[in-house]
């Protein structure tokens, strides 16, 4: 298994809860390899039901979404399911105004993603 | 009265009529040297008393600005370097962020929110500027962006917003 740094995740039920080790995800060594990482956990690793949970991350910048896309078109291609959580109300204006409220699955709690798992 | 901001840059110049700063710094076209000009804007705007909100909205459009000018104006040419000039004050952010490259088309970005191009990493951050920032323009070269923005009445409340 591969060691991650900028991540930390859990397995629960079926789903890999992936936490981020960082507050700002906006250094852009931090961010390429966040982007490794997790990209890794769905060509190396081979999960496929992800949930994002944005706890404590206070900010990150658009670099960092492109990591995001990338890696839900990995985990749609690998026919998987990939949800964000815990969104600061601030972070989530982002992903309104960027539309990309579209593309992502983002909800408000972990408990509350692992229910949408179920359906 | 809101403490003096500890900058890499030396003092910053605070007046102590109005508590403004200001920092007008040419810097190398590294993300470091970007990083560091944010940080000290950041610690400024706290300083000033700017918080949640408004704040992240700062911050979020400086950091596209600054990467912008170094990595797509000045392509991290060490020859090249950016000028960076920011005001801040209690009620206020003013931010110029000008490059020595050669410019975009900045009246002529595809539209990242267009179905097709939500997966595209291009169009954002330009995107986010005019949308977090009161007032935004650039110049027509399009290698200079000002940025401004009014800090809101009151600072919301927390309130949760419903999914």
């Amino acid at each position: 298994m591969p060691t991650y740094r900028r991540i930390t995740v859990v397995d629960d039920a079926g789903v890999s809860i992936v936490q981020f080790v960082d507050k700002k995800i906006v250094d852009s060594a931090t961010i390429e390899q966040l982007g490794e990482e997790l990209n890794s956990l769905v060509t190396v690793e081979k999960r496929n039901m992800l949930l994002l949970n944005f706890e404590g991350v206070e900010f990150m910048s658009s670099a960092a979404l492109n990591k995001l896309i990338s890696l839900n078109s990995k985990v749609k291609a690998a026919a998987g399911r990939l949800k964000l959580c815990s969104l600061r109300k601030e972070i989530k204006e982002v992903f309104v105004i960027t539309r990309l409220d579209r593309v992502f699955d983002l909800r408000k709690s972990v408990e509350d993603a692992m229910e949408s798992f179920k359906l | 009265m809101a403490s003096i901001p500890i900058s890499p840059f030396g003092a910053p110049e605070m007046s102590d009529s109005d508590s403004s700063w200001t920092l007008d710094k040419l810097l190398a076209s590294d993300l470091e040297a970007g990083h560091a000009v944010i940080d000290a804007l950041i610690a400024a705007l706290e300083s000033a008393g700017w918080l949640g909100r408004d704040l992240f909205h700062v911050q979020m459009a400086i950091e596209e600005a600054v990467v912008n000018a170094i990595e797509h104006g000045n392509r991290r040419d060490s020859s090249k370097q950016v000028h960076v000039l920011f005001h801040v004050s209690q009620d206020h952010a003013e931010m110029t962020i000008t490059d020595q490259g050669e410019g975009f088309e900045h009246w002529n970005v595809a539209d990242p929110t267009e179905d097709e191009r939500l997966d595209k990493p291009r169009g954002r951050g330009v995107l986010l500027i005019r949308e977090l920032m009161s007032e935004s323009k650039y110049n027509d070269k399009g290698n200079s962006v000002w940025m401004l923005k009014r800090r809101s009445a009151e600072e919301e409340s927390s309130e949760e917003e419903s999914d």
